[in-house]
């Protein structure tokens, strides 16, 4: 092995890491050549649609398909129990959720459905269209049940069961106690109380989910073709649910138009349109319409919760007591558990401070509602925006500055490496100086000199501040040790081909965030390559390592360390064979621009094509003892810590209408410190979209439900999602505190946006109405509720 | 989301479409209301009748002291025009209200007004200048005032087997005032609340005025109370005050999903305020 004096990825010359090098897949996508699921058109392929049911909570009588089956161009109508017959059911528990239960879910509804929009049965046949006709004639007799709809009623004892097997409607119940809570309590100078509300809202990808599934019973062969964040998951959950060998299943995932979480489930749907093809011998097409996705797919962050804060008169926080419940749907989403958006909420809260006494309750409770789990910045928005109305609460309470109070309370940037009263462990964060930052690009003292002169003419600003702390780049402590077949490692193979490009392949996958961007610009300047010799290929179980895909913010920070491991045993073997070739030594020659130099004066000294068409068609010119080789493959998992913790801190500058209730958002600022940036523009509108998703959550999008369970709003039109016109410039910052288990140093930044804004914005709406005496503890924040927390409606 | 099978029809004059309304039939003009309803099949007719491209419906004029707006001018003409904007600035205010620029492209007049979405804007500027319809039937043509027309929720004086050909609206008079205020959850969305004014002036003193409320009623809503309160008053705080209070009366606002009925009075109070207050300050 050539002995190498570069060191790390960071010494390269010609580094493109730190740039904002374009997307390797912008141009296909804004030319419109992109390859979404639905683009692809297998021969003899037909189309999927699911009766669902229009019901909460009821019961099956009877199906009469009679109708639908000679309908035209059908071909064939499947109930939940045909399906059943092929697929074994599953169970979405992780055995480290202790004492968490979910009973065995079906692809479809067997004699019972649980909440409006499961599929209950599938019609296939040659169009879409058609098939929706037959849907209209399949013929259901429901009798109706009681339903548990409403999460907080979900508990009472005369509440209707949902699994009678299990007495109440808890699938899981958790609670932390650290120091001591009741002392604090009694100690303290000031205590706040608030209860929050967050709204139940969804993911609403541009694309919706898709699949097409096509089963070759010659070679008892699944091929599925989807739009997924993790391909290799899913090759699992086939396999093991359709009792196939690995490899068997082969899932390739061309574009994904947005994912957001929304696409990293094992839905019904999708695992009964694979049974479709094994029953028809012929690929199935099925993509839910919009209105379908609205109770079809996740939802997410519905949480009611009671919390305290105990402060000393110096503004040093002394302990957060909370209660919070959240309402899951009638069974735990598979695999990943709905149990961790909860599990979030109760580990991350506080997080950012020094406390030393902490309790909390979490329950997760069925309902007769669709599957709640993991959506974008999963439990970090609920956590972020009670512990930071809280400390607002509590400043006000002290009559403190709300910049203070936080100054006096976050963890010491010399403090590190440390851990939460939690018993999180964080490797190096960044508040004080994050917030430093901030307060450079914010100017706060002629925000308040504009507050106030706002006021007298009756004009509500405010100013709200949220500091937080990321989940990112998740060891296997995150699934794994739960029993899913969620791979918390990636891998990213190199390959040089006879013209010297660099042929790059990885286990993550692009969802429009940029991991492709980000493995070039690694691999590129690891190998010593431009942008325009890199290939990647992502997204297909059959050709990539294997990986876990793109969730948690693990892209950069995981396969992008594979990506420079496996550039250095690359570049290693070019230089030996390059060594031999120019008979000179290896450590002496470098990679620069697709050519192999000599290390001390750049000199050229041949081209990675001359080295290329040497190895692969001119080995009779090598020694006869010495076999090249120019792939390498390399992985990495986290293993010094289980998360690489990020931390940032966001401020929102807001002006309340307070005779209408309508927010308007003026402008926006946000300090990440995602460790090291490998593209500023990437990270940038990371954070950007981030805010904007958060935004939502904080003032529009709202799953809105009758009292039977009933969805009122599931169309664009009346679920509303943040459109461009209301949006606010968003300036960004960075601090970089690199990632002490990587060479790399990256850590992740793909959610932070999310999970801060909405505490920015409930801050900065409570700043606003503070001399009118009205505050706000609800997301969304809609002028209904302003006029209502301001007493002008009832 | 497709819709269910249909059979269509384009006619090439509106006598050709009244003959192909006879049956399960529904016409299409701009389809930015109507293709929703078939898509997600809330509606199956058997046939639609695509009246896009017959010229005897399009164009805006003026005749002595009327505006004639065909039935299939869009709202984008609408916006961009300068007849419109001379002569009937409470539609020209109004319009880039209406949604997004790529539905204004396609969604017509007679759309609008046959739809009779009680939270649309035009429906409301057509009865707060006190306009007309210009129906076409088998039975010949009519014209029904907009106080006749709109009935009750998406109930139109329509009748089975008819058109919109054009509406009318008298020319802006130099004693006229007009404000349209509206508040939405985001920018294009229909209102939650809102005012099409038109106030008739002599001097300070108010000589008439119409206020009509979007998302106020199954209807777009005429507050004559408010009027009343008004009328012979300076606009001043009194009579804003005065105008407000009466609004109980006029308006009959149902809870819908963004917001209650106490809400939306509270808003139809404060629309009125900000509108009253900019003609007065005009
Ligand atoms: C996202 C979105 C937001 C919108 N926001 C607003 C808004 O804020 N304010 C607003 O006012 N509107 C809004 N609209 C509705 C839009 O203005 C429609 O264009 C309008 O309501 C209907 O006009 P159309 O030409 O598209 O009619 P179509 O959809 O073609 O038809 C609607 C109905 O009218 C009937 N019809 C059409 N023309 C005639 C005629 N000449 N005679 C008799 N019947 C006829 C049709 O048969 C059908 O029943 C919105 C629409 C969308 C999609």
């Amino acid at each position: 092995m050539a002995d190498s004096p570069v060191v790390t990825v960071h010494d390269r010359p010609n580094s493109y890491i730190g740039r904002s090098v374009p997307r390797p897949n912008v141009q296909r996508l804004l030319h419109g050549r992109g390859t979404f699921t639905d683009d692809i058109k297998l021969p003899r392929m037909v189309h999927a649609a699911y009766l669902r049911s229009p019901f909460a909570h009821a019961d099956i009588k009877s199906i009469n398909a009679d109708a639908a089956k000679a309908a035209p161009g059908v071909a064939g109508v499947f109930t939940g129990k045909e399906i059943a017959e092929l697929c074994e059911p599953w169970v979405g528990v992780l055995s480290h959720l202790e004492g968490m239960r979910s009973p065995p879910q079906y692809p479809m509804a067997i004699d019972r459905a649980r909440w409006q929009g499961e599929p209950v049965v599938a019609v296939v046949a040659e169009t879409r269209a058609q098939a929706e006709d037959a849907v209209e004639l399949v013929e259901v007799d429901w009798a109706e049940l009681p339903a548990a709809c409403d999460m907080t009623a979900a508990l009472d004892a005369d509440a209707p069961v949902i699994h009678e097997e299990y007495g109440n409607n808890l699938c899981w119940e958790r609670i932390v106690d650290e120091g001591d809570v009741d002392a604090a309590f009694d100690q303290a100078a000031v205590v706040v109380e608030d209860e929050f509300t967050f709204g139940r809202h969804t993911g609403v990808t541009l694309e919706p989910r898709a699949i097409i599934s096509s089963w070759d019973p010659s070679e008892e062969q699944l091929t599925v073709y989807m739009s997924t964040q993790g391909p290799h998951m899913l090759q699992a959950i086939f396999a093991k649910h359709f009792g196939l060998e690995e490899h068997r299943v082969r899932v390739i995932c061309k574009d994904v138009g947005g994912a957001f979480g929304i696409k990293v489930h094992t839905y019904g749907d999708e695992i009964a349109t694979a049974a479709l093809t094994m029953l028809l011998k012929r690929p199935v097409k099925f993509i839910p319409d919009r209105m379908e996705s609205f109770t079809a797919d996740i939802h997410a962050r519905h949480h009611t919760i009671k919390a305290r804060m105990a402060v000393a008169e110096d503004g040093k926080i002394l302990a957060i007591d909370f209660d919070d419940l959240t309402g899951i749907g009638p069974y735990s989403m598979y695999p990943r558990s709905s149990g961790i958006e909860i599990n979030q909420v109760l580990n991350l809260t506080g997080g950012p401070y020094t406390i030393e006494n902490y309790r909390a309750r979490g329950r997760v409770v069925f309902q007769n509602k669709p599957l709640m789990c993991q959506y974008r910045a999963v439990g970090h928005p609920i956590a972020t925006a009670m512990q930071e109305a809280l400390v607002d609460h509590a400043a006000q309470a002290l009559g403190m500055d709300v910049v203070e109070i936080r100054e006096k309370n976050l963890v010491p940037d010399d403090a590190y490496p440390t851990k939460s009263i939690t018993g999180m462990p964080f490797d190096k964060l960044s508040h004080h100086a994050a917030k430093d930052k901030l307060l450079g690009m914010v100017d706060y003292a002629g925000l308040r000199a504009d507050q106030e002169k706002a006021r007298e003419s009756g004009i509500y600003r405010g100013i709200g501040f949220a500091c937080m702390i990321e989940v990112t780049s998740p060891s296997p402590m995150f699934y794994g040790v739960g029993g899913a077949p969620i791979s918390a490692q990636d891998g990213v193979t190199l390959r040089l081909d006879a013209k010297g490009n660099l042929i790059v392949a990885s286990g993550v996958t692009e969802q429009g965030q940029g991991a492709e961007a980000v493995l070039s610009q690694v691999a590129a300047t690891a190998v010593g390559v431009t942008p325009d010799k890199i290939k990647i290929i992502t997204g297909d179980t059959e050709i990539t390592p294997y990986g876990g895909g793109t969730w948690a913010s693990r892209g950069t920070g995981i396969a992008g360390e594979a990506a420079a491991q496996a550039g250095h045993a690359l570049r290693d073997q070019v230089l030996e064979v390059a060594g031999i070739m120019l008979q000179s030594e290896p450590r002496k020659l470098d990679i620069r621009d697709n050519a192999v130099v000599d290390a001390d004066t750049g000199n050229e000294r041949i081209s990675l094509a001359e080295v290329g068409r040497v190895v692969y068609y001119r080995a009779d010119t090598l020694p006869k003892d010495y076999q090249s080789e120019l792939i390498a493959t390399r992985h990495h998992v986290p293993k010094k810590f289980p998360f690489a913790f990020t931390n940032g801190i966001h401020c929102s500058h807001v002006e309340v209408d307070v005779d209408t209730g309508v927010v308007k958002l003026l402008n926006y600022w946000v300090v990440e410190d995602c460790g090291t940036v490998i593209n500023p523009l990437l990270v940038e509108e990371q954070v950007r979209g981030g805010v904007i998703q958060g935004i939502g959550g904080a003032l529009y999008e709202e799953c809105l439900y009758s009292d039977e369970g009933q969805l009122l709003n599931g169309n664009l039109a009346d679920y509303l999602v943040p459109m461009a016109a209301e949006m606010p410039d968003i300036q960004v910052g960075h601090v970089t505190s690199p990632n002490s288990d990587s060479e790399l140093g990256a850590k992740g930044a793909g959610e932070g946006g999310t999970g801060g804004a909405p505490a920015a914005i409930l801050n900065a709406v409570n700043d606003a109405l503070l001399p009118l005496g009205a505050r706000l503890t609800v997301n969304p924040m809609t002028p209904e509720r302003v006029l209502r927390a301001l007493g002008k409606t009832e | 989301m497709k819709p269910a099978p249909f059979n269509y029809a384009k006619p090439s004059s509106v006598d050709e479409a009244i003959s192909l309304l006879d049956g399960d039939a529904t016409l299409l003009a701009g389809g930015q209301s109507l293709v929703a309803t078939l898509n997600m099949r809330l509606s199956a007719p058997d046939l639609l009748v695509d009246i896009n491209g017959l010229e005897e419906l399009s164009g805006i004029s003026v005749d002595g002291g009327t505006v004639r707006i065909g039935a299939l001018t869009r709202h984008r003409e609408l916006e961009r025009s300068e007849v419109i904007a001379a002569q009937a600035p409470l539609i020209a205010e109004a319009v880039p209200l209406i949604a997004h620029p790529a539905i204004r492209n396609r969604g017509t007049v007679g759309g609008s007004i046959a739809f009779a979405d009680p939270a649309a804007e035009l429906p409301a500027c057509l009865l707060a200048l006190d306009g007309a319809v210009e129906i076409a039937g088998s039975g010949g043509r009519r014209k029904v005032g907009a106080g006749e027309f709109f009935r009750g929720l998406y109930d139109t004086a329509l009748e089975d087997g008819e058109l919109i050909t054009a509406i009318e609206v008298p020319a802006a008079a130099g004693n006229q005032r007009f404000a349209v205020e509206e508040v939405a959850r985001r920018h294009g969305d229909y209102g939650m609340a809102g005012v099409m004014a038109s106030v008739t002036v002599n001097g300070e003193t108010v000589e008439a005025a119409r206020l009509v409320y979007i998302a106020a009623g199954g209807t777009p809503m005429l507050a004559e109370g408010a009027g009343a309160a008004l009328a012979g008053n300076a606009i001043d705080e009194a009579s804003i005050g005065a105008a407000q209070s009466a609004l109980e009366g006029d308006l009959d606002p149902f809870d819908d999903m963004n917001s209650t009925a106490a809400t939306k009075l509270h808003l139809a109070r404060v629309m009125t305020e900000r509108a009253l207050k900019r003609i007065a300050g005009a």
